[in-house]
Formats: structure tokens, sequence, C-alpha cells
């Protein structure tokens, strides 16, 4: 890697009309202060790293043999689950599907080729999205993840001493997740389990508590990611038309997460839980912030564990990857809101390989920073967070 | 953390300037079970409704239940002294809000539930009464109130045909409806109303509440008011992005719509995320001309309350400049609700004086054509 590779272009940030143009290149943000530390002087973490699974195939091998029958006879190809539409480019940056098909992000090869070594990342933690929470079945659902947890480690762990993993876990039944939690939580490289935004009950709920006490005790990160398929709609209002609604509107789904996690104490019957906010980007949450410390003035009577400012508890509990960031045409916006945050650890790198998010690596994040903020950013939020 | 960014405009000494007030948002009726607001529904009531309303009466999605802090969700001090509920004894409210702060205008958005009934026939006829209501007790009687049109929004024909028979009233300036609906407000279900409210020039508001029977967040029910209150925004948030990822103001140009009772702290990083994501995915909208934020600076306002409250005054700084300096803000303090923002205290006195002029007067003067 050549430290050119990170510098921001040097073209404009926005077009004439204060849009960034829809098609061809994305621009990249302009340096507006701070060092000009290129980040190669960095070591660098990436947060969020697909490894999917492209076919339920894959997974017969790690099952009993009930459920091979029951798969082939039932027939049954894979959760129900549409949450990154496969022909959607937010599904697959272009060239990250192999040849032969498949899911994007399904091969280490290109994991290593296009995720790793344009950063010569250091550490890239892996999020698989196969939605066990979606198998309304229990014991399919349970089964399922267990075999995809033992595919991590024998296809991606194993041979990738650089990666990390997240533990998939049936959430909807959090004493079957902790199960899970505890069979695999002793493994080195694994260090988050992993929950899609998207729930059937807000996971502010004391039902999680089980699933939430097994990852204390293993010293798991819980991270929660883009999507998920409940079956209840992804907004308050009903489902929408568009995957576009979706897509954009996962960021009211982590809002909502964080709202829940904070007023239903989570953070109080567990002080050492530390839980990461994924793909839900991070220009939302000075706002949220706001508004909860506000209404937290108002109601704190109503839910009177919550014994500080919700802002602190995000800050001390949480943090934030950084893509999909959701930038602001004037690139001042996201240094604005990045102050706003009134934090120098909540946010981490990511490349979120495979979705694509922008089109040349030199803009994955496209903000030079004043250290200490640009190291956090690049490697130490995560170093320290998911004590690397 | 400072990352020396520079403030566009020096905020002012505080001062005492006074300025004119026109406050948005007051309640006028609300859904509370309280024999008040059930005389009010039987006075105004069409007479062949009477027995309905008194055998059924008001049955919307039931099931949900957060209990609001405070009785009636008010203010301790908002019950007038004549026993009634708060927010409907005129005299009080000119007292205790219009005179008070002096208020050049004042815009009546009654909450009555009309639009969540599951019976949609009757839901008409409590929003007809409730309008009705308002001509009687509210707009003859105090020149400095305008009031909001309460539709069945569910049904869009029932809708239509009440905004037609007020919409040329000179005291109505807006149609009224909540944001937790049945469906995403672009759907086409609800055009026919947007139809009938250009047909006189009559904005769309949006306003805090109501219950579509969905689960209150995109990750299911939460179990306290505060997550009830607090996740309002979250909805508002999937109302904008329908609104404009449905196409509505490629159909309907001139269609303006306000978002009331929603703070607007959320919103420009609402329209950066959407145009992110319409970046990649605009070939799923052909019908779309233009990036999300465009139509969003087009056609959205914004009243102030619950007006998020930074720990650091100059983030709010920020906060208008990413909005234009509040251009498209009004003032609301949301009269007689425990959270009310009061005139006198809700906006940063160090604002510039042209800015907080027009967040509270200005610019709903000129958008509500109040002279």
């Amino acid at each position: 890697m050549t430290s050119s590779a990170h510098a921001p272009q040097s073209h404009s940030a926005a077009t004439d009309n204060g849009h960034r143009s829809g098609s061809g290149r994305r621009t990249a943000a302009q340096p507006l202060n701070g060092s000009r530390n290129p980040p190669s002087t960095h070591s660098v973490i990436d947060c969020d790293i697909h490894n999917e699974v492209s076919s339920v195939e894959q997974l017969i091998p790690y099952l009993a043999d009930y459920w091979k029958d029951y798969i082939r006879g039932s027939a049954f190809s894979s959760p129900s689950a549409n949450d990154y539409p496969r022909g959607a480019p937010t599904s697959g940056r272009p060239g990250s599907v192999r040849a032969e098909g498949g899911q994007a992000g399904s091969t280490l090869q290109l994991v290593r080729e296009q995720a790793l070594a344009p950063w010569n990342t250091e550490i890239g933690i892996l999020n698989c999205s196969y939605r066990v929470q979606s198998v309304r079945q229990e014991d399919l659902a349970a089964d399922l993840a267990t075999a995809a947890n033992r595919w991590q480690i024998d296809e991606w762990l194993s041979p990738e001493p650089r990666l990390r993993g997240s533990l998939v876990v049936p959430s909807q039944t959090p004493a079957r997740a902790a199960d899970e939690i505890r069979r695999f939580g002793h493994h080195p490289q694994f260090v988050q389990v992993v929950l899609p935004v998207r729930s059937s009950i807000p996971y502010g709920n004391r039902y999680y508590d089980p699933l939430y006490a097994a990852a204390v005790e293993h010293n798991l990160v819980v991270g929660i990611n883009f999507g998920g398929a409940p079956g209840n709609p992804p907004t308050p209002v009903g489902w929408p038309s568009t995957y576009l609604e979706e897509h954009a509107g996962m960021a009211q789904v982590f809002q909502s997460q964080v709202i829940s996690i904070i007023a239903e104490g989570v953070f109080d019957r567990f002080p050492d839980l530390r839980i990461a906010l994924i793909e839900g980007g991070f220009a939302w949450m000075p706002s949220l912030m706001w508004r909860l410390d506000k209404e937290w003035k108002g109601l704190r009577s109503n839910t009177p564990w919550v014994r500080r400012a919700p802002s602190d508890y995000i800050r001390d509990h949480m943090r934030l990857t950084v893509q999909p960031v959701g930038a602001p045409p004037d690139p001042r916006y996201i240094l604005q809101t990045i102050e706003q945050l009134e934090s120098e650890t909540l946010l981490m790198f990511a490349t979120d390989y495979p979705h694509w998010h922008y089109d040349d690596d030199s803009e994955a994040w496209p903000v030079n920073l004043p250290e200490p903020l640009n190291a956090n950013i690049w490697s130490q939020n995560a170093r320290s967070f998911y004590r690397l | 953390m400072t990352l020396e960014l520079e403030i566009s405009e020096q905020p002012q000494s505080a001062g005492k300037t006074k300025l004119a007030v026109i406050d948005t948002d007051i309640h006028n009726f609300d859904v509370y079970d309280d024999p008040v607001f059930n005389q009010i529904i039987t006075d105004y009531l069409a007479p062949e409704w009477l027995e309905h309303h008194n055998m059924i009466g008001m049955r919307g999605h039931y099931g949900v239940g957060y209990p609001r802090h405070q009785p009636n969700a008010a203010r301790t001090d908002a019950w007038p002294p004549s026993g009634r509920p708060p927010g409907t004894d005129l005299d009080f409210t000119r007292e205790q809000l219009l005179d008070a702060f002096d208020m050049d205008y004042g815009i009546l958005n009654p909450l009555a539930g009309a639009g969540g009934q599951l019976n949609q026939e009757y839901g008409a006829q409590l929003a007809r009464a409730i309008n009705d209501y308002q001509i009687a007790e509210w707009l003859e009687l105090e020149p400095r109130l305008r009031a909001s049109i309460l539709v069945n929004y569910e049904d869009a024909e029932l809708a239509a045909e009440e905004i037609h028979r007020l919409g040329g009233h000179d005291g109505f300036v807006q149609v009224i409806l909540v944001t937790r609906t049945r469906e995403p407000l672009g759907r086409r279900k609800y055009w026919k109303m947007y139809e009938a409210a250009l047909e006189y020039d009559l904005p769309i508001g949006i306003h805090f509440g109501g219950s579509g029977g969905h689960p209150l967040t995109g990750g299911g029910w939460p179990s306290y008011y505060i997550e009830d209150h607090t996740g309002m925004a979250q909805s508002f948030q999937a109302q904008v992005a329908s609104l404009v990822c449905e196409g509505v103001f490629e159909h309907f140009p001139e269609l303006r719509i306000v978002i009331i009772e929603g703070g607007f702290a959320w919103m420009p990083s609402l329209a950066w995320r959407l145009d992110q994501s319409w970046m990649r995915l605009r070939r799923e909208t052909p019908y779309l001309k233009k990036a999300p934020s465009e139509y969003i600076r087009e056609h959205f306002w914004l009243s102030t309350q619950p007006m998020e409250e930074p720990r650091q005054h100059e983030h709010f700084v920020q906060l208008l400049e990413q909005m234009d300096n509040g251009s498209k803000l009004m003032f609301a303090t949301d009269y007689p609700h425990w959270d009310f923002d009061s005139p006198d205290r809700a906006l940063p006195a160090t604002l510039p004086l042209e800015i907080r002029r027009n967040i509270m007067a200005e610019n709903a003067r000129q958008f509500y054509n109040l002279a």
C-alpha cells in the first residue's frame, strides 16, 4: 500500500447545485484541517467485513442427519430475508461476486484481495448476515447458527489469522443464543456477537438478558448490524414500497434500538457490556443524543434506573462504524457532526465490504482529522473497544 | 474536542429585543377519556351517528398503552379554573398563552384520533364534528387563531370530502394528520387527500402521535413512555423518506408538508443518508428526478418543538447552518402539553436576531399567509 492510496482527492466535494452527482465517481471530501498524516502511517482495523453464506449446502456438513433430511426434503434454501437484495448495488460492489456466482462477500480470497490488501489491514472483523433470527422453528434456527459458526471457524478464522469473527446467534430465543455464545465464546478469534438491527422485540428489553449475560461473561462485544428480517415492518408506519427507503431508513431502526437499550437499562444491568453499531452510519447520532438527553430530563422518573444523561451512556458503552458515512454535500458538516459527538473514541473505521458505498479505496474514510482522532478512528478505538 | 470550525455569524449579545411570536402548535382538543371531550363530540356529531358513538365510540388500534407522565400529558398549571381539561378553555388559553406571550397568531391542531378509527366512516364523522367545534368555539371568537382541518386520513376520499367542505373557510390554514399511520404517507392511497388540499393551497401538517397498528419501532414494541415519546422522531423520518421516495412531489409539485412536534435536528442527517442511498439505488425509482435532499428542501417545513438542545451552544449554531439558517423552522409551544417550549426561553437568545425573528414568527407568517 502506498500512502497516496489514501490521500483525499483534490477535486471539489460538491457539484454546482450543492449535491453530488448521482452517476460517475463519487467525489471525496477535501482535506479540511488538522494533520495530513496519511492513514498508511497508522495501522488499520476494519470493523465491518462481511463473510456470507452463499448456500445452505455450505452448512450441510455441520448439521445433524435429521436436518440434512429436513433441508433436502423441504427444499429449504435459506432463511427468509431480503434485506440485501442481490441485484442492489449496495449489496455488492462491482467485482465482489465470483465468476461462478454466489453471494458477494462469500469467498476468503476476494476478501483478502479487496478488503484486507488495499489497506494492509492489521485486523478485520467479520460480520456474517446469515439470518437464523428469521427461522421460526427454534431448533433449526439454533442448529443453523451453530453450523454457521463452525463454518466461520473452518473457512474464515482458521485459514486467516488477521480475521476476527462475530458469532451468529438465534437472538429471537435468547436462552439458545446464550448457549451458542457459551459454545464458542472461548474461541480466541470470536470477538463479537452479531445481531441484526431489525428485531421483533427491541434490544433494550429484559427478554435479552441471558444473551447479554453470556456476552459479558465471555468478554464479547455485542454488534448490532444493518438489516434483519423479523417479519414486522422496518418503519413505525408500516412497510415502505422501496428498498431505497428501507436502506436509508435503517438508520432510524438503529436510533430506536439505542433509545431502547438506554431507556430500558441494559447498561445499568450489565455495566461491562459494550455495543457496536455497525453499518448504520453515525451522522444521526448527535441529534439523537440531544433529543434523548432532553427527554430524559423531563421523563427520567419514568425509568429511574437511568441515572446519567443518555448521551453519557452512549459515549461510555457504544461505538459506531463509519461506513456508510451518510456524508453531507458540504464537507464542513461532517466535521461538525464529528465534533458534535463530543468524543474522540466513538467512531471506528470500517469498509463494510462488499457493500458498495464508495468508489475508490481512498474514499472509504474521506476525512482528515487532527490527531489523536485520526489514529483513533483508523484503529485505536477498535483495538481498545474489542480488546485486540 | 474542538475542530476549530468557522462559524459564519458571531452570536450577538443577548438583548431583550421584543420579537413577534406565532405559535404553530396549540391544542384545543385531545383524545383523553374525559366528559368534556365527550360532550364536545356529542354537541357537534351528526345526529345519526350519536347512537354509534354512545354504543361503541372511539375504537382504534387498541392494545397499546404508555401512560403519559402527566394527566392528559398536560402542564400541571394548564388546568383552567373552569374545571375543563387543558386546552379546551379559550379564555384560559388566551390568558396563559396568547396574551401572556403577546402572540400575533396561533395555529390550532386538534387531536381526536379521527384517522386512527377502525370504523372509517365514524372517523370521518368525528373529524367533521371537531372541525365544527373549532369554527364555533374558537375561530369565530378569537381573531388571532387559525385552525387545521382534522381529517380521517386513512380514507383519502373521506378526507378529501372534509377538505372540500371547509377548504374555503378563511380560518383554516392547514390539513392535519398524525405521523403514526397505517401505511407510509407516500403511498398512493393518500394521494386524493393531497390533491384536495392543493385545490385550496393548504399545506399538510403531520403531527406527533397516532397509532397505525404497527409496532412503534422498526425493532418492535418498546416498554416505556420515554421510548414512545422520543421514538416519534423515527416515525417522522420514515414519513419524510416515504413522501420523497414514492414520488409524491413529482406528482404534486406544489405540495407543502409541515412536520409538527417532531423536533428538527434529525433532518440534515436524514437528507444526507437518503442522498447517499439514492446515489446507488436510483434506478429503483426512475420517477425521481433529483436528489432526495432537494425534494426535502423544497417541500418540508418543521415546527420547532420539542427543540433539540445540544449541550454546547455552537452545536446549535451549526445545526441551524446545516438547515439554511432555519429558514424552514417555525416556532411552536405545543401548549398545553408538559413538554411545552416557552417562547421566551426556548431559542438561545445568543442567536443572531434575524434568525430568531424568522423562526419565532416571520417564517410562519409567510408560510401560512398571515397578515
